[in-house]
Order: C-alpha cells, then structure tokens, then sequence
C-alpha cells in the first residue's frame, strides 16, 4: 500500500480536498491518509505521496488532475506539472522556524500513536514527574507571552493561579479566533488538536485545575468536530482523565461551542459565555486568574500559547527563549493573509521584518498590484503604511509604531483599498460587536460610522476630523475593554498613514 | 399539560424537545448554548415556546433565556432556508473583492443579507472571519467552508441549492 495524504484542513476542503481524496482512494493500493495542512494554503489541495525519497508534494491539485497523475507514476513521486518535490525542501517550508507547528501537517491529527511517534507527550510526560510550581518556573523561563493578542507573560498568569486557594480550579482555552486574517489556532485544533490537549493538560497539572474547557467559535464546525476527536482519542490512551498515566493527576477536558459573537473573544465576556450567559464584559479587577470562571482561579490562554506549551516542557524554557527578539521570546506563527500571492502559515521567530514576511514568503499581492496597506493583528489592529514595511515583527517595536503584533493575522491590501472605507468599517464592525457594557464603546461606534461619513460627504472635514480623534480619544480612554479600546487603532492609523483618502473630492451619486 | 395560557402550551412538541435536551446536558445553566445550538439543529431555529420551557428546566428567568438567545448572531427565531449561506464581510475576503462579491450574491438571489428566497432554498448571513483568509473570498454554505469564490462558483452553489 502506497501512502497518499490529502489534507483533512477546512481550508483544504474548501478547494476540493475531499473530491481529491475519493478520487484517489479509487486508484489500486493506496491508502489516502487525511492529514493537518503543511500551511502552503496556495498550494491546497496540496497532496503527499510516500517515497523512499521522502513525502513528494502536487499542488494545487483538482479532481481532473487525478486522472494525469496516476498516468505519470505519481504513486512513485513521477514527474507531473503539479509536482512540487520533497515537501520538507520546499523553501516555504524549509525557511521557518516550526516549533509549534512542527508536527502540522505530517501526522494524522488525531491518531494517538502518530502523536507519540512524532515527539507528543513528551511535556506531559515530564510534567508528571514535576512539582507544580516548577512546571510553573519552565514557563516563566520561556518567555512566552499570551498569543491572543494583548502579550501578557504566561509564566506571571500561570503563578497566580498555582498561588491561589481554591478547592476548584479551571483552564480555559479561548479558540474563539475571531478576527479577521488569523486562523492558526484552527489549524492545530484541526491539523495537531493533541498538541491543545497536551497543553491545557500540562496547565492542568501546573496551578491545580482538574477541568478544562475549549471555547471554540461556531464558525469552525471542523475545528469543533476534531478536537472532540483528539479528546476521545486523549482519553481512551489515558493521556487524559483520571490518573493520567498511572499518576495520581486528573485532567478533564470539555468542547465548548460559541455562537457567533466576536466579543466573546474578550477573556472575561468568554467566561461569561462559558457560563452560559451573554458575552458581557466584566469589569477588572477582579482578574480571572484570581476569580475566574464560576468565580474560581483560572487560567485563560489563547491556543497558540497553550500549543507552545508542550515544546517548552519538553525541550526547556531556554531552548524556547533563545528565539526571538527583545522581550517577545520564541516564535510567532503568521498567518499571512487577504490580497497575498503565497498565504498561509509561517512560523517564524520574533523579529522577522513585516517585509520578509509579506515580500518574502508572501511573494507580493495576488492581483499583482502594488501593496497599499497592511492590517496587522486583527480588526483591531493598525493599517501598516508601506513606508513601515521594515518594522520588526515584535510587540514592543510594533507598540512604539502605533500599531499592534496581536495574534499574528497580516491582511494585505493592494492600490485599489480605499482607508476611509477601511476605517469606517473598523467603527461599524465594533458597532455591530459590541456587548454594550459601556457607553464609549456602544455608542461611539455608532457616532464614528457617522463622522467619517460626513468626512467622506465633505461636511466640515476639518472639524469632522478633530471630533473623530476626539471620539477616538474617547473610546480609547474609556472602554472597558479592547473591542472599544483599540477599535481607534484601525481608525487612526488610516487617518494618519492615508489621509488622502479622507480628502478625495465627493462623489456625486449616480442615481 | 393543562391549562391554555402558557406558551408552553401552544408548541407541546417545541417544548418537549427543549427539555430533552435540557435533561443531556443534565439541566445545567452553563450549558445553555450548547443547548440552544442542539435545540436549533434539531428544529431548525429557537422557537418561542422553548424559552419557558428552558428557563423552568435549567433554572433561570424566562428574561435570562431571552437575553442569551437575543445576544447570540448564531441563534435565529424563525426558520431559514433549506440551505444557509454565510458570506464573510470581514477585512481578508474585502481585500480580494469581497464586497463587490457580496453585492452579487444579492443581486444573484435578489435578496439581501438577512432573507431568504422566495423558494424557501436559501438564506444568505453576513459573517464575519471563516479563518480561510488566505484563500479569500470566502462562504460558508451549511457547514461547508467554500474558499475562492468568484461568481461561476457561486453561480454552481446556488444552482445546487435550489435543485
């Protein structure tokens, strides 16, 4: 039997994965093993063939390629016009840095035994002979900071809630990736979930919780449905449950869905969700690490950082920190996205130039067009100017710039954006998201979409202007939390970097 | 099952249905959206005559079971179409033509955001983030994400909803 991988990733079966996959599984001795996407999302359907010369890679592959395939020998990595070569040498590949994707894209994601095959387990193994404290102090000594986006250490997260007292403690997973130009936290759940396990396990294990739970939006059905696997599959190997391996450790782990609310991507409006209420943001203090879900400590992190878990335990807080730049220690996975020739995933260390990242891998737009703009970090993040394109991927350089690393989402844009149109949707977006705790966010949204339209239609531009930083001043001073917060981020930056498009002569309607 | 002036009444079935699955998830509050998710996989929508019947069997007020369904894009009060369509409106897919993409879907159907056709085939959302943002445009048909949509794709999509 010959081995044929066709990625079983959302993003794979929305160009065909599936179709491709059931015509191969026609052809004579094959097995088509549905794995996690190597992140070339360009390339997808991109599918492996098992040599003796290692995986060789086609791509794009259609239905109707099948057919020239099979007559080309591809079963034995025969030449075809698809024929991308050994995967593993393919310099999209070879240039990153894949600590937490290492394993995305090889294995069957939710085959225990490829798991293990393929270094899993290994943190979670030493974690059991460790005290909780001292799994505490690896993390710390990583350097890993929140990935979702607001970069807090870890390791200061993770000691509060091992230094708290409570006869119940909780792990709370926030994989509602919601904004927009991001999607690596579906591409574990859905391409390496046992990494999310073993993570959340070994967070577990650390401060004292015996109950997890995953927080996935509605808007990633398969995401939903695999890590539901990976946790049957986790606890049918009793690398989760009660007594983990013999061990007097327990750890349960529970799939809980969103419903299609972005603001419950904010910590505290996702617990209020989790606890089945509306998204409503609480107030802080008091923080959840101390008074979290159901009142009790709890540790809340975004996929990725519970991902980068595992290699840390396993390899050491240094192996990890000796990547990186400055204060953001390791690697980040980017998802370069929008109008880009080469999406997809690429992890790299800290410091890489947003340049390298967009030019480089990225290989330019995909229309071809000039680039205009850069959306860095989510709906919540700044357009990046092409004048910045050589910042450096690191949230204190990003910080100083008036923009935001986040969660890793770069959104290219070629010359045919218009920034008033962008930033204008940045304020309807948080009108239509937000929870409408607070006033600022509410209703300034509300009154942004309006000011800029009046910017736009030419009434006052100059004091319409004025009162639209004003506004801005407003939201960002006195929301509750980011959603209103850094909605003026978008905003601004667009104002500042493209204040040419505020300024455009007004179109007459043509009706 | 007496008395006339409870809704729980008007829908028996609805109710009956809501509390089922109440009882899965063993009455507990927090569950309340993966019951309500449940609820409308199973009916096709919330209907009104299961919020009584929710907030009796998880303990809550009818106003708190209200507040969750009324908050939540995902939840609808009426039935969609045979097929629902969400169309990504967010910044990756308006890079790649995303709204001149939306503004044909409406045409297309001759509906906007929100309905659903007169044949009773289809119901089109906006959503916002599919996580396809590097194989933009994207849709989301039922639960099948669609990546690279242009109009012939559409066009076929549609055309396999109403048959």
């Amino acid at each position: 039997m010959i081995r044929v991988y066709v990625p079983r990733d959302s993003a794979a079966r929305s160009v065909g994965a599936d179709e491709v996959a059931a015509e191969i599984a026609k052809l004579a001795d094959v097995q088509v093993i549905r794995n996690g996407s190597r992140g070339l999302l360009w390339l997808e359907p991109m599918i492996e063939v098992e040599t003796a010369e290692g995986r060789i890679a086609y791509g794009p592959v259609g239905v109707e390629d099948v057919a020239s395939l099979a007559s080309s020998g591809f079963l034995t990595g025969g030449a075809h016009k698809l024929r991308l070569g050994n995967i593993e040498d393919h310099p999209y590949l070879k240039n990153q840095e894949r600590l937490t994707f290492a394993r995305c894209g090889i294995t069957d994601p939710v085959s225990v035994d490829d798991y293990v095959a393929h270094g899993g387990f290994e943190g979670l193994k030493k974690s059991l002979a460790l005290s909780g404290a001292a799994i505490v102090a690896e993390v710390a000594e990583s350097g890993l900071r929140g990935r979702g986006g607001a970069g807090f250490p870890t390791g200061i997260k993770w000691k509060t809630v091992h230094d708290a007292r409570a006869e119940q403690k909780y792990i709370c997973c926030n994989a509602d990736e919601g904004d927009s130009g991001t999607f690596a936290d579906r591409m574990v759940m859905e391409g390496d979930p046992l990494m999310l396990v073993e993570g959340m396990t070994i967070a577990g294990i650390a401060v004292g919780a015996t109950k997890g739970y995953a927080y996935i939006r509605s808007e990633y059905p398969d995401a939903i449905a695999t890590m539901k696997q990976a946790i049957s599959a986790a606890v049918a190997a009793n690398w989760l449950g009660d007594n983990i391996q013999g061990t007097d450790k327990s750890f349960h782990l529970e799939v809980r869905r969103g419903a299609g609310a972005y603001i419950c991507g904010e910590e505290t409006a996702m617990l209020e969700s989790l606890e089945g209420k509306r998204g409503m943001v609480r107030p802080k203090p008091p923080i959840p690490a101390l008074e979290g879900l159901f009142g009790k400590p709890t540790v809340i992190n975004n996929v990725l950082s519970f991902a980068a878990v595992p290699y840390i335990l396993a390899k050491g807080g240094t192996a990890y920190k000796n990547y990186g730049m400055g204060r953001s220690r390791g690697t980040l996975p980017f998802q370069l996205a929008g109008n880009i020739k080469q999406g997809g995933l690429v992890e790299k260390a800290f410091g890489i130039t947003l340049r390298q990242l967009v030019e480089g891998f990225g290989g330019g737009t995909f229309t071809g067009h000039p680039i205009r703009a850069i959306q860095v970090g989510g709906p919540l993040g700044a357009y990046v100017p092409v004048s910045q394109l050589d910042l450096p991927m690191d949230y204190e350089s990003f910080a100083a710039n008036g923009a935001m690393v986040g969660h890793g989402g770069i959104v290219v844009f070629d010359d045919s954006v218009d920034m008033a149109a962008q930033a204008r949707f940045a304020m309807e977006f948080c009108a239509i998201e937000s929870c409408g705790k607070c006033t600022p966010c509410r209703i300034g949204s509300t009154r942004g979409v309006e000011v800029i339209d009046r910017i736009v239609a030419g009434v006052e531009r100059e004091r319409n202007l004025e009162l639209l930083t004003d506004l801005c001043q407003t939201m960002t001073d006195g929301s509750l939390c980011a959603m209103g917060g850094l909605t003026p981020m978008p905003v601004l930056s667009a104002v500042r970097h493209f204040a040419e498009d505020f300024d455009k002569p007004v179109q007459i309607a043509a009706e | 099952m007496s008395g006339k002036h409870t809704l729980i009444d008007l829908s028996p079935g609805e109710a009956v249905a809501a509390r089922a699955i109440a009882l899965r998830y063993g009455n507990k509050p927090d569950a309340l959206l993966e019951i309500l998710h449940d609820l409308q996989e199973e009916l096709g929508f919330i209907p009104e005559a299961a919020l009584p019947a929710l907030a009796k069997a998880l303990n809550l007020s009818r106003a708190e079971v209200h507040g969750v369904v009324s908050f939540y894009h995902d939840y609808r009060r009426a039935p969609a179409g045979r097929h629902v369509i969400k169309v990504c409106r967010a910044e990756a897919c308006q890079s790649m033509k995303g709204n001149e993409l939306a503004a044909l879907i409406e045409r297309s159907l001759n509906i906007t955001f929100g309905q659903t056709t007169a044949d009773g085939a289809i119901t089109v959302e906006a959503t916002y983030c599919l996580g396809n943002c590097a194989l933009a445009p994207a849709i989301m048909v039922d639960d099948k994400l669609i990546g690279r949509v242009d109009q012939a794709k559409f066009e076929k999509i549609a055309a396999e909803c109403k048959a």
